[in-house]
């Protein structure tokens, strides 16, 4: 008699149930379809928020699959890319302009799948087709930025307590302060303390025996710092990245300096990144009024304290140096028609809008500019060779004189309509701490997607039978015993893979293939165990449990080790590898668990509880 | 059915010697592939652009190349790729700064040689990122080994542990060298494939090494020669068996997963057949030669009753 433990076999049954029943879901496939959300985020609620969709797309023509309202979002499926696309259009021609529409993929199982709550895995952009960015952050220009506002600041508190400076000067590691006279130096040091308490300077002379006072960041201020840049780019392109409309699209942190986007079922590349990766921001400064710009361009030389810009007319303007706002100190902006104009209305921070209000309380009737700054990296010939450049673009967009006292809200003009729209948006998505440029691009299209998930879907099913018929051919019932065991690992890895919703990618798939050739192993281990045992003249039973026993030690070692080269795949990998670590690693332990409790439950369920087998089909 | 009806008694010890000569000069013929010929590393690594394009009807080379050049492109490199219809264009990194609208111009290109052109896929990878996943593999495969030497340690005394890394670092060499020899395209994916045979090759000693440590445990009088003998004989049946199961999926993956996964196959397909001869061998010969013998194997691990057994 070779019995089971019971509770080994009924967890082996539940386990296989739920594996089944989450697995389900892949079962029915994904369709294209319009994923819907109001733009404030309130979610839509009542039958009545669908139709309003089924009808407009009726009247257009275009007929959805099938149209529901789940998590507050209302999603339209369709029968084909084209068809969506039509319908989207449809949408956005008819609706107000008030939702967000998403291009993305909706499973095709039926109703009550969804109901329960369970949905698909999800599949990585070389199986869905998309867009893959990976932008490098510029992390020493969010170190400089830091730097060029501590020198405004310094400006600000030493006019403020009457210190008079010959300079102040961002430096690459720091900012340096120049004093007219060596006796205010107790007063400089107090101010510069009042702007950042963690900057000590030190003192010291210039050439020309002027004292100075310098401060350099420390290690970890210049970390945080590019720590706060990546996070703060992270945020914005994940805003930009949502009001592109596209759903499930992730934005990642990559190693030091370096963010992930991935944009499933986008296909314009081109327009995408020229939104996601412009560094847009605005700067607000004092028109300085003394001096004549036109001289100013004549010699290339701005008078001190100011700075020479160009208004879009082309026209020369002199700006102050001193920055009264940044674009960072912005919260919203949002464009709109007043009396017949185009306004972008801003709303800024508690620091930005008591800066505002000092600066239009001193200056009423002086004239203030709007800066618009867009930062692009491009591609430069210098002296034959190819060299990756920061393009800046520096243009004065508005010039208003100050009329009245206002601090944290406020308009600008002199945008068309479009540019406003534009600048609001990408104002509103966040301006960007610290330039980005993409290192890495990678688009696949979606007929490209199919294909490989064709192909790889059928080599599985090609290499899988193949396995099946030799196993079953070389260990007769055993063998189907192992094939059986070796459906039941693939159900349970599929469930697992839905439970974790990891991105399945094309060496993802490689991987499920992988671990299906390599979990027989486990099978035949313990086959040849038990035929040696019989060889040896041991009873039918006896062979079963000494096989079991005996080819436990090798399963566990050669699976661990197979374990260890995918947890460090996993740890290296990046993108689509990562799949592929992923399948092979969670592969190896649904092996084990299959493998083991799997094969022992069904072989003592067939022959444990015989007391006499004439010969093991094994 | 059996291969094997009773064990086999090969003498894969006596030929050892000959073995080690036949895995130094495919060594060194790794060596020499890869240093003189060079591993065809895929944009992966070396950065640059690619783009997949699919034509209507079979795609003409000569045009596309012609097209490509007059818009400034001479460097750039056209094949067919998977089916007729589909043809690689392939950018190298000098280029390929400004990554997007390279990509954008090249699909220009391509309508003008024929406009119902349908750009498949585009893969811009910066010289840099290029580099680092070059070293980063280099690193993950490094690490690899080390985890996998300190698995062996923990198992077994160092002339095995010896053994066993002289085999786990045999094969993804010769595996990387046959890809040199072939100017086989070396992307991600084999990368993957070459890590997956490090921890398959291991696996196959650990078996045989199990194997031999029971072995010295039941047969008392045996030589440690006949010990290994008996023990590679007694697995070879499993190893045969095994190998043949997961090469049976891995050609399917490389005859049926196109072009994307064909690398990736090829490069498991070959790993195995040299995991298969160096687990018999170089493993077991090194550990041999080492003087390995019932003291070097650490007592087996008492299990637990047989009751908690699976």
């Amino acid at each position: 008699m070779n019995r089971y433990p019971r509770w080994k076999a009924l967890l082996f049954a539940g386990v296989m149930l739920v594996s089944l029943f989450l697995g389900l879901p892949n079962l029915f496939g994904e369709a294209p379809a319009l994923q819907i959300s109001r733009k404030d985020g309130e979610p839509f609620a009542g039958a009545e928020s669908v139709s309003q969709f089924t009808s407009a797309l009726a009247s257009a023509k275009v007929t959805a699959d099938t149209a529901y309202l789940a998590d507050g979002r209302v999603t339209l499926r369709f029968a084909d890319v084209p068809t969506q696309l039509l319908a989207r259009d449809a949408i956005q021609a008819a609706m107000p302009d008030n939702f967000v529409v998403a291009t993305t993929f909706a499973s095709k199982a039926p109703a009550w799948v969804r109901a329960v709550g369970l949905s698909p895995m999800s599949l990585g952009l070389d199986l869905r087709g998309g867009i893959y960015l990976v932008y490098e952050v510029d992390v020493e220009g969010a170190v400089r930025q830091k730097l060029s506002l501590l020198e405004r600041d310094y400006r600000l508190k030493l006019r403020d307590s009457r210190v008079q400076y010959q300079s102040v000067e961002a430096q690459p590691s720091g900012v340096v302060v120049t004093l007219k006279e060596a006796s205010k130096l107790a007063d400089a040091r107090t101010a510069m303390a009042a702007v950042d308490r963690t900057l000590v300077p030190v003192t010291g002379t210039d050439e020309q025996g002027l004292a100075t006072l310098r401060v350099a960041l420390s290690p970890e201020q210049v970390k945080e710092r590019q720590d706060f840049a990546i996070q703060q780019n992270i945020t914005a392109l994940s805003n930009r990245v949502n009001a592109l409309g596209v759903s499930e699209a992730t934005v990642q942190r990559q190693g030091l300096s370096r963010i992930a986007v991935q944009l499933p079922g986008i296909q314009d590349a081109t327009q995408v990144i020229r939104l996601l990766g412009k560094t847009a921001t605005l700067e607000f400064r004092l028109v300085d009024m003394a001096n004549r710009a036109e001289e100013a361009k004549a010699t290339g030389h701005a008078p001190l304290g100011t700075k020479l810009y160009k208004e879009r007319s082309g026209q020369p303007v002199l700006l102050k140096r001193d920055v009264i706002v940044t674009g960072d100190q912005l919260t919203d902006a949002s464009a709109g028609f007043q009396n017949g104009e185009v306004q972008v209305s801003l709303t800024l921070d508690a620091r930005g809008g008591e800066e505002m209000l000092r600066t239009t309380r001193e200056n009423v009737g002086k004239q203030m500019a709007v800066v618009f700054i867009e930062r692009e990296r491009q591609l430069k010939e210098i002296n034959g060779e190819k060299v990756a450049v920061d393009v800046t673009s520096e243009n004065v967009i508005n010039k208003a004189t100050i009329r009245g006292v206002f601090s944290n809200q406020f308009q600008i003009s002199g945008v068309t309509l479009r540019e406003g729209q534009d600048l609001a948006k990408m104002l509103r998505a966040g301006a960007l701490a610290a330039p980005v440029y993409i290192v890495e691009q990678r688009l696949i299209g979606p007929s490209l997607g199919q294909e490989n998930i064709n192909k790889g879907v059928r080599a599985l099913l090609v290499g899988s039978a193949a396995l099946f018929v030799f196993m079953a051919a070389y260990y007769s019932a055993f063998g189907l015993v192992a094939d059986v065991v070796l459906v039941c690992n693939v159900i349970l890895l599929v469930a697992v893979l839905t439970l974790c919703q990891a991105a399945l990618t094309l060496p993802g798939i490689a991987g499920i293939v992988l671990t299906v050739g390599m979990a027989v192993d486990a099978n035949i281990l313990i086959y040849e165990r038990i035929r040696e045992e019989l060889r040896l003249g041991n009873s039918a039973q006896a062979a079963i449990k000494a096989g079991f026993e005996k080819a436990f030690s090798a399963i566990l070692d050669a699976n661990v080790t197979t374990l260890i080269a995918g947890v460090v795949l996993f740890l290296f990998g990046t993108g689509p590898i990562k799949g592929f670590a992923v399948t092979l690693s969670l592969g190896i332990l649904t092996t084990l668990f299959t493998a083991v409790i799997g094969t022992r439950t069904l072989i003592s369920l067939i022959w444990g509880a015989r007391s006499r087998i004439d010969r093991l089909p094994v | 059915m059996e291969f094997f009806h009773s064990v086999p008694r090969i003498p894969f010890m006596a030929q050892r010697r000959f073995c080690y000569v036949l895995s130094t000069i495919l060594i060194l013929g790794s060596i020499a592939a890869i240093g003189i010929r060079g591993l065809n590393l895929a944009v992966d690594f070396t950065g640059g652009v690619v783009t997949e394009a699919q034509f209507p009807a079979a795609a003409n080379l000569e045009r596309t190349r012609t097209a490509l050049a007059e818009a400034g492109y001479p460097d750039a490199q056209v094949q067919i790729f998977g089916s007729s219809r589909n043809v690689l264009v392939r950018l190298p990194p000098e280029k390929s700064g400004t990554a997007t609208e390279i990509s954008s111009k090249i699909s220009k290109i391509l309508s003008t040689v024929d406009p119902a052109v349908q750009i498949q896929r585009t893969e811009v990878v910066g010289a840099t990122v290029g580099k680092e996943l070059l070293t980063k593999g280099i690193e993950a495969m490094g690490i690899t080994l080390l985890l996998i030497l300190g698995y062996i340690a923990l198992r077994f005394r160092w002339k095995f542990g010896v053994g066993a890394v002289l085999a786990t670092l045999h094969d993804p060499f010769l595996t990387i060298g046959l890809f040199a020899l072939l100017r086989l395209p070396f992307d991600l994916s084999v990368l993957a494939a070459v890590l997956a045979v490090i921890g398959y090759s291991i696996n196959e000693t650990v078996v045989v090494f199990d194997r031999v440590r029971e072995r010295f445990q039941s047969l008392r009088k045996a030589e440690p020669i006949e010990i290994f003998d008996i023990a590679i004989n007694e697995t070879l049946s499993r190893t045969v068996i095994t190998k043949l199961a997961t090469l049976i999926v891995v050609v399917a993956l490389y005859l049926l997963g196109g072009e994307a996964l064909s690398g990736f196959g090829l490069a498991l397909i070959i790993g195995i057949l040299v995991v298969t001869y160096s687990s018999m061998y170089v493993a077991s010969g090194v550990a041999l030669d080492l003087g390995a013998n019932r003291r070097d194997l650490m007592p087996a691990e008492r299990r637990g009753p047989a009751d908690d057994m699976p």
